[in-house]
């Protein structure tokens, strides 16, 4: 199928700004599912608030909008009444680790089969620029004009800490790599984090006098490189990309169903 | 057949309840005076192949139900106090969205954390305008262990007919309080299933275009049509819109689907009403004790009467009103400072002979002390 067969093209044009990293990062999932061969009906997407969490609207899938930092929890719900569904969350950045948080950690601890493609931009675009938990130290914002002086999350180890059995990072740079990231966390059985870097020119690069969204991009090129790579060895300060975890733990929705069974035998 | 009568707690009757209207997925966090409907339903629902889960908070027990009604099964989550405070976010969301679900609010002493162990009724406006926004809900309640039971099977109903969220209203002393139940056979009780659409597939199916009879067809999440739900203000598709008319037409649609039935969602009783000079109005545990002092007087022939409330949510405004009619005064007796009472003032033709009997200090409001207040307006000193 054609990446259109999967847009409800009715709704268009979208309505993220000239140079948004998000649509790419739209593009690639629905790539990664069409190489995993899915069928439309079997995708549920969840998303909370925020620009990100816009996507499910375009996409002809099963798509539920729901409440700031709230995804997780509604598609909580959804997998564990229709286990046999896919149960995709776009979030962002503010939407998944601040006001989302908790219920990141404990979809995480429980390693229930959804997969949470975290857009992060470093800011709250929809509400106009304000810092968030990955706004890096000093980098300005609206509510933080002269650079916050607040700490990031380092996503990853989060996710890892908390229990997600799949966490990975790619950025809107390397699209290739994203789709197959995707398309491996979408086919994990547990907890799946992608954090994919997606730049805001429109907020966070004019804020902090970053360039263009090709300037931006281009600094997901130059300041990335694959785990364990000799470029990272050699430049220990770049971020790192690729998967992290890829674990097989007891997916909780799988560990209910036998719960039943259980009862049902004894 | 022989009947299956048991003794057993309020809470114990909420699943019963919950159990026989069909309930498929509970979602629930900790809290007292309701725990016990989240402890019982972690082994009942697994056992009879349903889905129990505890979550992180109270907002994420809402969330979830809500996701798992949109894959159409009947969901159902518990609180009290403060988390149902926590709640009113996704309650909204529901009431918007039009997802059918059940909430059990469980009241204890308020606000803050309040009296967690204690009897109060102080909820009954936090449930009727605690989210944000214009909109109508349903709330019932019942006055013991039995009616618990018969509530709860109408709140799934009434979600179900009216595709919306219902609060069920109790209080913690019929929630604790443990009696004998009928529990009916299947069938002996109508159980309202969901409506759906008859949409085939590869036809365009509108998730919010309302049928002529009010009503609005589902599509579970899962089957042949894919939509979009959305909390924003939404067309007929489900997708975000702004459009002036849209917001008025759908706002205008969710107040009227229940403000335009209130008085066919209403449920009452009414004990010795019909000779009564004075109407005691009365809902939850508190009726229990104004219908001892309804029956002890009427001993001693005094013409007084009981209406009980078992909705409260739309407020049953035109029966109230016809109830009260030609009574020399009104009685509202209940455990907070007199939100059901404001309401029947607004009803009535003659407000000033409205009168509140009430107790909001955890103790559970006893005959003696709404005997005092009758004897009161009846100029008969206390």
């Amino acid at each position: 199928m054609a990446a259109k067969d999967y847009l409800r093209q009715r709704f268009f044009p979208q309505i993220w700004c000239p140079g948004c990293g998000h649509g790419i990062v739209m593009a690639n999932m629905i790539r990664a599912i069409e190489r995993l061969r899915l069928k439309k009906d079997e995708i549920v997407v969840v998303s909370g608030i925020g620009c990100s969490s816009r996507m499910p609207g375009y996409l002809d899938f099963h798509t539920l909008h729901t409440l700031h930092g709230r995804a997780l929890a509604f598609a909580t719900g959804v997998k564990m009444a229709r286990p046999e569904l896919t149960v995709i969350a776009p979030m962002g950045d503010g939407d998944a680790l601040a006001i989302g948080g908790n219920h990141l950690i404990h979809a995480a601890r429980r390693n229930i089969d959804l997969t949470a493609i975290i857009m992060n931009n470093s800011i709250y675009g929809m509400t106009g620029g304000q810092y968030s938990p990955m706004t890096p130290f000093g980098k300005r914002a609206t509510t933080a004009p002269s650079g916050t002086i607040e700490h990031t999350f380092d996503l990853v180890e989060l996710a890892r800490g908390a229990g997600a059995s799949f966490v990975a990072r790619t950025t809107t740079y390397h699209a290739k790599e994203m789709i197959k990231i995707i398309a491996k966390a979408i086919k994990h059985k547990g907890f799946a984090v992608v954090e994919v870097m997606s730049q805001c020119p429109t907020y966070y690069g004019r804020k902090n006098k970053l360039g263009s969204a090709v300037d931006m991009m281009r600094r997901y090129k130059e300041g990335t490189a694959p785990i364990g790579s000799k470029k990272k060895a050699e430049h220990p300060d770049l971020i790192e990309r690729g998967v992290f975890v890829e674990e097989k733990r007891p997916e909780y929705s799988k560990s209910y169903l036998e719960l039943i069974d259980r009862y049902v035998t004894s | 057949m022989q009947a299956n009568v048991r003794f057993m707690q309020g809470n114990e009757a909420i699943v019963e309840g919950a159990l026989y209207a069909g309930l498929h997925f509970y979602a629930g966090y900790p809290i007292t005076p309701s725990t016990e409907i989240t402890e019982i339903l972690s082994e009942r629902l697994p056992r009879s192949g349903g889905r129990f889960i505890q979550m992180e908070d109270e907002i994420a027990s809402m969330c979830a139900i809500i996701g798992a009604s949109l894959t159409g099964f009947k969901v159902m989550t518990a609180t009290s106090g403060p988390g149902f405070s926590l709640m009113q976010e996704a309650i909204g969301y529901a009431v918007m969205t039009e997802v059918p679900s059940v909430v059990v609010n469980v009241q204890r002493g308020g606000p803050g954390t309040g009296l967690p162990t204690s009897v109060a009724q102080g909820d009954v406006m936090q449930a009727r305008w605690g989210t944000h926004g214009d909109h109508s809900i349903i709330a019932l309640t019942a006055s013991n262990v039995q009616d618990a039971f018969l509530m709860t099977v109408e709140a799934f109903n009434l979600a179900e007919t009216f595709r919306t969220l219902v609060i069920l209203l109790f209080d913690e002393l019929v929630a604790h309080m443990r009696e004998k139940v009928v529990i009916p056979q299947p069938g002996e009780i109508e159980v309202v299933e969901r409506l759906r659409t008859s949409v085939p597939q590869g036809t365009n199916y509108h998730p919010y275009l309302v049928r002529e009879d009010g009503r609005l067809p589902m599509s579970d999440f899962g089957g042949v049509h894919r939509y979009n739900v959305t909390g924003l203000v939404h067309d007929m598709w489900g997708f975000p819109s702004t459009d002036g008319k849209v917001a008025y037409d759908l706002i205008h649609h969710l107040v009227d689907k229940l403000e335009h039935r209130a008085d066919a969602i209403a449920h009452y009783k009414e004990y010795f009403t019909e000779d009564a000079e004075v109407l005691l109005i009365s809902y939850g545990s508190s009726a229990r004790s104004t219908l001892d002092m309804v029956e002890d007087r009427r001993k001693r022939g005094v013409k007084v009467g009981l209406l009980e409330l078992q909705s409260l949510w739309p407020f049953p405004g035109e029966t109230v009103r016809k109830k009260c009619e030609g009574r020399s005064h009104v009685l509202v007796v209940e455990m907070n400072m007199g939100q059901i009472c404001q309401e029947v003032k607004k009803v009535v033709s003659k407000p000033e002979n409205v009168f509140l009997a009430n107790r909001f200090d955890g103790v559970f409001i006893s005959p003696a002390d709404i005997l005092r207040l009758l004897n009161m307006i009846q100029g008969k000193g206390v």
